[in-house]
């Protein structure tokens, strides 16, 4: 598992308050591990600062799953 | 009409975690008060004040147990603390499998004199110093003052009325007996009432210390600070915590087998148009919000027993007691008044609510409890029964709860056994 998949799942189990294997790679952030939209932008929010990247909106709204999220970061991070 | 009853009871207090423990420390004469710890407050003028204590003290509140970690992180501590106080009030009624029929009859009215000042503070800071991107999206409603009725009637599924009083230091009596009479006018049977606050952080004790209405010269003696009627206070302690109770319609309660603790007889409310922080010198406001109190309930001074004064250590203490004095006449010989903001500190919002259960438990138990730190009454306060330093075993028929706000806003409450 790479550094950036164990940061995403830690940062997901703190802010939605689940257990951690839960958080697999193809967990859906709203469908499995119980997040609403606003729970989402927190998670952006929350990745943005842990890594250093800049989420923009339309990117952010095609992160549905633990994955996409690890995707994207590990792509755009500096 | 329609007769309104408590059948259950939830405190988050500076002395407990549960109704139970914060009675047994009232009753025992014990001060919620200590050196703030929830922040410096080496640059504050008052560093003093009534905390809810953390999970690991001897009565600490421990969130885990009825608010899930995701809220927790959302929402300000005046929320945590009103979803504990009401699903113990829950609990405590039996009512935690309601059927689809009741919940659509149970409503809620929780409210907060101030609402979510902690988390204000800090995302302003967050706001100021990183710009409005890092802002949390859970900013808004984390912090609104009617979110406690909100996140409650979530959990527990309640669809009735959903409502949240906003009139400061009088919240919580006003809540209640708002909450009474939506039962009474036959909006719901069932309805959570109560208020909570959670304010110690810089800038609440700060924006209190210069309105000039917190005690500031006791801050190396925390346990005596909060002294109402004694010569020497000067001004109130803050506390935080929440009181819920669960009213419900008489009938209803009764078919279904509840503890019945009390029955709620009289509401009065009033204005005092006078000025926005000081009190009315006559006090004609606590008078006039007594006296409808009274006479909603159809009783005369003779049938009180207890009254759980507004009391919150300053100057106001003794023009309270002059318009009790004046309302009660010669029934003054009988009555005992304490105030229970020497022992907790004033929770705002949260303090009507919090002394009405105070009062519940005076009728239960036929014991009053004390003012502590009542060392040296003031002038004015000759032949009342303050009640000082330790609680009292009387007969308590009727009990009478008195709330003032800033903006002079006045609630009373009256509650009897009920038959």
């Amino acid at each position: 598992m790479s550094d950036t998949a164990d940061r995403v799942k830690k940062i997901v189990v703190e802010h939605l308050g689940v257990e951690a294997d839960k958080v697999t790679e193809d967990a859906s952030f709203i469908d499995d591990l119980g997040a609403d939209s606003l729970d989402i932008v927190e998670l952006v929010m929350a990745f943005e600062e842990e890594f250093g990247v800049e989420i923009p909106d339309d990117a952010a709204e095609k992160i549905s799953t633990v994955s996409d999220a690890i995707k994207y970061i590990d792509e755009n991070k500096g | 009409m329609r007769r309104v009853v408590v059948t259950g009871l939830g405190l988050v207090t500076p002395l407990g975690a549960d109704v139970e423990t914060t009675w047994k420390n009232i009753l025992a004469s014990k001060s919620g008060a200590g050196p703030i710890t929830k922040f410096d407050a080496s640059d504050q003028k008052c560093q003093v004040a009534c905390e809810v204590k953390p999970a690991d003290h001897e009565y600490g509140f421990d969130a885990n147990k009825r608010v899930d970690h995701k809220i927790q992180r959302q929402v300000d501590p005046f929320i945590v603390f009103g979803i504990d106080a009401a699903g113990q009030a829950i609990e405590d009624a039996g009512l935690e499998d309601m059927d689809e029929a009741t919940k659509l009859r149970a409503g809620c009215s929780i409210g907060s004199g101030i609402g979510g000042l902690p988390g204000i503070e800090s995302e302003s800071l967050v706001l100021a110093n990183r710009g409005p991107g890092r802002v949390s999206p859970h900013f808004v409603h984390g912090r609104l003052i009617n979110l406690i009725s909100g996140q409650v009637s979530i959990k527990y599924g309640l669809k009735g009325p959903n409502h949240a009083v906003v009139t400061a230091c009088s919240t919580g009596a006003h809540s209640i007996g708002d909450a009474a009479r939506m039962i009474r006018d036959d909006d719901a049977d069932i309805m959570l009432a109560g208020g909570a606050e959670s304010t110690i952080c810089p800038i609440g004790i700060a924006g209190f210390a210069q309105a000039r209405a917190l005690n500031c010269s006791y801050n190396d003696r925390p346990e005596q600070a909060s002294r109402p009627y004694d010569k020497d206070r000067d001004g109130f302690i803050m506390g935080e915590g929440a009181g819920v109770v669960v009213l419900e319609e008489y009938e209803h309660a009764k078919a279904r087998g509840a503890k019945i603790y009390a029955e709620v007889v009289g509401y009065g409310l009033s204005g005092d148009a006078y000025h926005v922080t000081a009190p009315d010198p006559e006090m004609d406001g606590a008078f006039r919000s007594m006296s409808a109190a009274l006479r909603k309930a159809g009783m005369t001074p003779a049938d009180i027993d207890y009254i759980n004064a507004h009391g919150t250590s300053t100057m106001a203490d003794t023009l309270e007691l002059g318009a009790v004095r004046r309302l009660f006449g010669e029934a003054m010989e009988n009555v005992s008044m304490s105030s229970t903001k020497s022992a907790i500190g004033h929770l705002l919002g949260g303090a009507g609510a919090v002394e009405a259960i105070f009062c519940i438990l005076a009728l239960r138990d036929q014991i009053v409890p004390p003012t502590l730190n009542l060392d040296n009454p003031d002038e004015g306060c000759e032949g009342a029964d303050l009640v000082p330093h330790t609680p009292r075993k009387r007969e308590v028929r009727a009990v009478l709860n008195n709330s003032f706000g800033f903006g002079g806003t006045n609630a009373s409450l009256i509650m009897r056994k009920a038959d």
